[in-house]
């Protein structure tokens, strides 16, 4: 098995129970992995969580990691994709100084290149909101940071999968 | 025991409620879950509990120990010995902090355990109260489940999930926090027990593909070798394992927590693996062809060297636990599920075979170390007395038929490597957590739980230090558990690595010790104290005779080893004979 470290999603079906988030990240912890991005939502079932946790590990790592995270009691089911399998989301908020919007002619290209959309715009400040890939995300604010940003906060990957994940038959079988 | 049954049928066929505080609702769940003893220590934050303790003292029995590591290792030794859901309650704080170990100890081990601690009032959660500690936040890493209870009503239902929990699939220990308000408070109770949990599958179902494999590659092998481990004991699977060996005639090895699952005299039992296992399972297991791991986990003492660990072999791993199947070692044929269940389909599916040609290699290879270490160890010609003479004394005075409680060090795997062990769930010690001071309580909690059993402890002295405040409860309860103290004034294990890697090197394992005798006999225990050879015997017999607890301290070499002995990163036909 390949020992290369690539970036994997994992996605986790859990209860809804306080607590079950100090226990996932533990099992990271442990390991010395560093999680890259952590979102916790509801899900497409109603009454189950979802955690969706990047990292980078290698295969035989995330197939052990998947292993101890299945094992939580509370945790329903637990997938693991590489970034080829999923179509993913990021998303994040830039707070501008306003004066730049209107002194360089530059930003309002980038912010309309980029596909980027202003939320708010007073005397003091604006704020841009961009939802993209990684790259994308990346790339704007760099273009960005040249004029001066004054703040920046970036979310957690969001992710679907292309294959079907079979969650709902699961909680069905149980049902029966 | 006749109310619990009752209890336990109203709560399960009627849905009737009944309107009490959440602290008696508490004991009335442990009625009903079977609980006859418990143990513990009271405190600020689990008084309500306690205060209906006292009313139920007829139906449950509390045992009050002299430290909650203690109440822990009790409730471990209870559950090893019994198959059942040991018991341990503490207030909060200190009282919660210092159960971590022995549920630590109960994690890795997979002994089922349910910890009760009381916590501060709802109101003042993250106030840093007096006595505020969070204990499920600190338990959470070490618990197979933990909950934190602030309304009584919760009560039943987190108490019916965690002895489910606790005891189900691979067993662990549960730990549930409750607060002093939700102890006050009424409601209205019913209990009912739980069955299943939808995000928890306790057993992996079996694959009948998987079982065909397995079956084709032993019948085929023509140097097979079994490892066992607990799982085998957990899942009573004893007797199904026994006639899989016997009809595939199968040389069979136990990891430290798989012994006595089968008799040591068993023609199939070729001793145990690991760092100071047998000569012969070890080195074989780099010749087998195909290696049959049964309710092991491939630890790192069992494996040493991964890099070299069986590489020739297919690996077979019959497994609960689908975390643990490739997790070290890479297989072959997994085989998930039930020990029981999956030995008994796999028996039809085997040939009769006795593979006798390689059965010889591993008494070849048992005369080797006959010779050079077994021989020293319970035959020994110096002056000195060995741990294993000791050993062999308490064999022959017990017919075997003891359960051996060890603490952790030479001592552990000297009782390990002699103890005969006629019957199963006689091995009662901390194997994957190498907890020091686990023995004396857990052997509290051994003899309270099997009293037609001779339960004998067997500690260094260090160890025996750790926890020796449970010669109070022992004096207390009164309960006749034989305890041998094997003093080498050393920290043994520590001292053998510092001879044989650090150049001798002694930093801080010597010991400077009390008189044991006198500190026994102060809890008016029965006490003697050998250092000769000739005085072992009648000692030993004294002992086993004393209806009471007895206290036997025996002088032993200072500076003898253990061997064999796998260095740390050897590979585990490297293993040396001296």
């Amino acid at each position: 098995m390949s020992e290369e470290k690539k970036l994997y999603t994992v996605s986790i079906y859990t209860e809804n129970n306080i607590g079950l988030l100090n226990r996932i990240s533990a099992i990271f912890q442990r390991r010395h992995i560093n999680i890259q991005s952590l979102n916790t939502s509801v899900s497409e079932i109603e009454g189950v969580s979802k955690f969706t946790i990047l990292i980078r590990v290698s295969e035989e790592q995330i197939k052990k990691i998947i292993g101890q995270i299945e094992k939580q009691v509370e945790v329903i089911k637990a997938y693991y994709h590489s970034e080829e399998d999923t179509i993913y989301q990021e998303s994040c908020l830039f707070k501008i100084k306003s004066d730049l919007l209107f002194d360089e002619r530059q930003i309002q290209n980038i912010i309309k290149e980029s596909n980027a959309r202003i939320v708010t715009v007073n005397k003091e400040f604006f704020v841009l909101e961009k939802s993209g890939r990684t790259q994308e995300i990346e790339l704007l604010y760099r273009e960005l940071s040249v004029f001066g940003i004054m703040q920046f906060t970036r979310s957690g990957r969001i992710a679907v999968t292309k294959d079907e994940m079979k969650i709902s038959t699961m909680l069905e079988a149980f049902q029966h | 025991m006749k109310e619990t049954q009752t209890i336990q049928n109203q709560t399960k066929n009627t849905q009737t409620t009944e309107r009490m505080s959440g602290s008696e609702a508490i004991i009335k769940c442990l009625l009903a879950e079977g609980v006859d003893i418990l143990y513990g220590y009271p405190g600020g934050a689990i008084m309500p509990v306690y205060d209906e303790l006292y009313k139920y003292q007829d139906e449950i029995h509390h045992v009050l120990t002299r430290h909650e590591q203690g109440a822990t290792h009790s409730a471990q030794g209870y559950a090893r010995i019994s198959g059942k859901v040991g018991v341990a309650i503490a207030t909060s704080g200190p009282g919660a902090t210092n159960l971590i170990t022995g549920i630590a100890d109960a994690q890795i081990d997979s002994t089922a355990m349910v910890c009760i601690t009381g916590q501060v009032g709802s109101h003042l959660l993250g106030s840093d109260a007096f006595q505020e500690t969070d204990i499920v936040g600190i338990s959470t890493p070490v618990t197979k489940w933990n909950h934190q209870i602030t309304k009584a009503s919760e009560i039943p239902e987190v108490f019916a999930k965690a002895f489910y929990i606790a005891k189900s699939g691979r067993p662990g220990p549960v730990l549930i926090d409750i607060t002093k308000d939700a102890q006050f408070e009424e409601f209205d109770f019913s209990y009912e027990k739980c069955t299943g949990i939808r995000s928890y599958k306790p057993v992996p179902n079996t694959n009948e593909k998987d079982l065909k494999a397995a079956a084709e590659l032993i019948n085929n092998a023509k140097k097979p070798m079994v490892i066992w481990g607990q799982g085998v004991i957990l899942g009573e699977a004893e007797d199904q394992f026994k006639a899989v060996i016997e009809k595939a005639g199968l040389p069979s090895a136990w990891t430290i927590l798989g012994a006595s699952a089968i008799p040591s005299s068993h023609p199939l039992n070729v001793g145990m693996v690991g760092m100071h296992g047998n000569y012969a399972p070890n080195v074989l297991t780099n010749e087998c062809d195909v290696l049959i791991a049964i309710g092991m986990r491939f630890d790192d003492r069992v494996t040493g060297n991964l890099a070299t660990y069986a590489k020739q072999a297919k690996v077979v791993h019959f497994e609960i636990d689908p975390a643990e199947v490739d997790k070290n070692v890479k297989t072959d044929v997994a085989v998930l599920g039930d020990a029981k269940e999956s030995l008994k389909a796999l028996l039809p599916l085997l040939n009769k075979n006795s593979h006798s040609e390689w059965h010889q290699k591993f008494k070849d290879l048992y005369k080797i170390e006959f010779e050079k270490v077994i021989k020293n160890d319970l035959y020994p010609t110096k002056e000195g007395l060995t741990m294993g003479e000791v050993l062999k004394e308490i064999n022959i005075q017990t017919n075997g038929e003891a359960a051996i409680v060890s603490d952790v060090g030479q001592h552990q795997m000297i009782a390990c490597r002699y103890a005969d062990f006629n019957t199963t769930k006689s091995n009662i010690t901390s194997g994957g957590l190498g907890t020091m001071g686990f023995a004396l309580p857990a052997a509290i909690g051994a003899k309270m739980a099997a009293p037609e059993r001779e339960v004998v402890m067997i500690a260094g002295d260090g160890g025996y230090q750790m926890t020796i405040q449970e010669l109070g409860t022992i004096f207390q309860q009164r309960v006749p558990v034989k305890i041998v103290v094997l003093n080498n004034e050393f920290l043994g294990m520590v001292r053998q690595w510092q001879q044989l890697f650090f150049d001798k090197r002694y930093a801080s394992t010597e010991m400077v010790n009390p008189d044991f005798v006198a500190i026994a006999r102060g809890y008016h225990i029965d006490a003697k104290k050998v250092s000769k050879r000739n005085e072992l015997k009648d000692a030993v017999k004294e002992m086993i005779d004393c209806e009471g607890p007895y206290f036997l301290e025996v002088r032993v070499e200072k500076e003898d080893n253990v061997f064999p002995m796998i260095p740390t990163g050897a590979s585990v036909s490297d293993i040396r004979l001296e």
